[in-house]
């Protein structure tokens, strides 16, 4: 922060820049779309993740495609692409190092940027000696050079290349990937075709546009001053080039966004997936990214989650929140994540998605909570009774209607006194002083 | 079918009119007027002290950093750099500052100019522009520049003007547009440092499938 004092002035100009884009979203998709096709390439606009999986399918069994190669795409990941393509014949190899190895083990990220945050040492070293048959290594350094090595016959074998993209350029018709491995690169330069699967709201007008939230991106993502490679790319390979793809599909995939538009979600749209929500999250820190359930973790899957899978199955998301704030003040484009959660529990609420006892155990706070005389007297005899239960453990064990919770673990007892009734203590004691 | 479901979604959302002629105008505005947004102070330097920011920035993202007085100096510089890592053969682009060069040929390294293939030890590329505010360099794709020599081998040297270097980004993309007649190229590489991974244990490990090193010659007088 200290080198870049212009921090915070960037986000207020990033966040104001996305809601013009969001204003503006299909005009600019109109003039991205007309330029990437001057530039030789086509656009392929899909509703679905299914019609998505189906235009990737579609294009791979035109060009005869066996293997594919494949670059970090949390897109792909949410359209399920993998599974589809493996399924119909074309093999994906996931090139990024976390992305293979999370491969290699049949697992899925729990992280979008750092998506094998989840594994040790010790389950990478296992996973490179069964897949690779090599001797086994503990070493990272070795470790990777193994995965460089493995790797790179698959770059040069494949037919064709996925990549996603972090931002779509109006002005230009280019995509443009940001990382640290170069893996991204080898897998777009290298084979015959080029897919780039993105979706629509990562339009942005002009380079001068792309150039603000790159200041910000490897900032929020990483902590580094600028990812290592930052590459555009504009269409196929042009008369005279001596390498690069001679075909080049931007696939872009809708999938739920658009319904974003009209209700409260529209400023989840700014998101630009740089997991500082996450990375900050006391919640996600503490269950890390596969509790979470599906391919969006921490703070910001837990408002598009809902959105994309269903508020009915993934309710319980929103919930898992301490509101602590912390996701909305290292937010790049200034989403308030903790005000689209509580807008999720009020729909959960509403549409009678909360579980009978939820909204049960509701009701009876909402009664004593409205009759201050009352709820004190029962809150205060409660933590007595419950502190003469657990004795001088301090700790209960067992509890009725709590199994789900004393099963595992104890429940620490209160103190006997409640807060209120300690606060006019203290107050006493202080008044005497 | 997809398209027009989408874009009626998105103008439904909107609730666009059936005069959308302000918000044309506001689009094309701001695609005419490639306005910059704020620039950070750090990049904004006079030019004697940009280099120095830029050797600093490179230095800082693991880059190697050559420099040399003249432009004459470069093959040498290449071969003695070349020779020192025990690197015994250097594939190059067929830009004019890189076919010009007189390789001595007494050292047995083995000069050939082509696109990068697997097991490539070393390239040497040009470059369009550096960049002070991080350090980072600007390359892109044409007939005599292939991608893959920036990719593919284990080291990648790169020749730098000095007087190329400019301090924000902003600045090197007007360049870019005057150089190319505003036609985007194929391929637009912004590269800071040398590939790296901290995908096993969030350990930082150089060299992931990009080159392990990025070798930065800078000539002063060009």
């Amino acid at each position: 922060m200290a080198r870049l004092p212009e921090f915070d002035a960037l986000r207020d100009q990033a966040r104001d820049l996305k809601n013009h884009i969001l204003e503006h979203l299909d005009l600019y998709l109109e003039v991205f779309e007309r330029n990437v096709t001057a530039n030789g390439g086509t656009v392929h606009w899909c509703r679905t993740a299914e019609d998505a999986r189906r235009t990737i399918l579609e294009i791979c069994q035109q060009k005869e495609a066996k293997t594919v190669t494949k670059g970090k795409s949390m897109v792909s990941e949410e359209i399920a692409l993998n599974d589809y393509l493996e399924a119909n014949g074309v093999r994906p190899v996931e090139t990024d190092l976390g992305e293979y190895i999370l491969q290699l083990r049949h697992d899925h990220p729990s992280h979008i940027v750092a998506p094998a945050i989840h594994l040790t040492l010790e389950d990478v070293s296992e996973a490179f000696h069964q897949a690779h048959q090599r001797p086994k290594t503990s070493d990272p350094a070795a470790l990777m050079r193994e995965a460089r090595e493995m790797l790179r016959k698959q770059f040069v074998a494949a037919d064709v290349g996925i990549t996603g993209a972090n931002f779509l350029i109006a002005e230009t018709g280019s995509t443009i990937i940001c990382t640290n491995e170069g893996n991204g690169d080898l897998t777009q330069t290298l084979p015959k075709t080029h897919i780039v699967v993105s979706s629509i709201e990562k339009v942005v007008p002009t380079l001068e546009d792309m150039t603000l939230f790159l200041r910000l991106l490897a900032r929020s993502a990483t902590g580094q001053e600028f990812t290592v490679y930052n590459t555009l790319s504009s269409g196929p390979r042009r008369p005279g080039d001596q390498d690069g793809p001679e075909d080049y599909h931007v696939v872009l995939v809708d999938n739920g966004r658009s319904d974003m538009i009209a209700s409260e979600m529209r400023e989840m749209l700014r998101c630009i997936r740089c997991s500082a929500c996450m990375n900050h999250c006391p919640v996600y820190g503490a269950v890390g990214g596969h509790s979470y359930g599906w391919v969006y973790p921490g703070p910001m899957g837990s408002v598009l989650t809902p959105q994309m899978v269903g508020l009915d199955k993934a309710g319980l998301l929103p919930n898992a929140s301490t509101f602590c704030g912390k996701c909305e003040e290292v937010c790049p484009v200034r989403i308030p994540l903790p005000k689209l959660m509580r807008h999720w529990r009020e729909r959960e609420f509403e549409q009678h998605l909360s579980p009978a006892s939820v909204r049960g155990g509701l009701g009876v706070w909402a009664f004593f909570a409205k009759r201050p005389a009352l709820y004190r007297l029962l809150t205060a005899s409660g933590s007595r009774v419950l502190r003469l239960l657990g004795g001088k453990r301090g700790r209960l064990a067992k509890l009725p209607l709590a199994g789900g919770w004393t099963d595992h673990r104890d429940l620490p007892t209160p103190s006997g006194t409640t807060f209120m009734q300690q606060w006019q203590a203290q107050q006493k004691r202080e008044h005497r002083s | 079918m997809s398209r027009a479901e989408i874009f009626n979604r998105i103008r439904t959302g909107l609730k666009v009119g059936a005069d959308d002629s302000a918000r044309r105008a506001a689009v094309e505005a701001r695609l005419n007027a490639r306005a910059r947004n704020l620039i950070p102070q750090r990049a904004q330097l006079p030019a004697e002290e940009l280099v120095q920011l830029f050797l600093n920035m490179a230095r800082e993202a693991a880059a190697e950093v050559i420099e040399i007085e003249r432009r004459e100096q470069l093959a040498a510089a290449v071969e003695h750099y070349l020779q020192a890592q025990g690197v015994g053969q250097l594939v190059s682009s067929d830009e004019e500052l890189i076919v010009a060069l007189q390789w001595s040929h007494d050292n047995g390294i083995v000069h050939e100019r082509r696109p990068a293939r697997a097991g490539d030890e070393a390239s040497l590329t040009g470059s369009f522009a550096g960049i002070a505010e991080t350090g980072t360099l600007l390359l892109y794709s044409g007939a005599e520049r292939p991608t893959t020599l920036n990719f593919l081998p284990d080291t990648h040297i790169v020749a730098l003007r000095a007087s190329t270097i400019v301090g924000p980004y902003e600045d090197a993309w007007q360049q870019l547009r005057q150089a190319t007649g505003g036609q985007m190229p194929r391929t637009v590489n912004l590269i800071t440092g040398p590939s790296r991974s901290a995908d096993i244990e969030q350990r930082l490990q150089m060299g992931a499938h990009g080159p392990r090193n990025l070798v930065i010659v800078l000539m002063h007088d060009e």
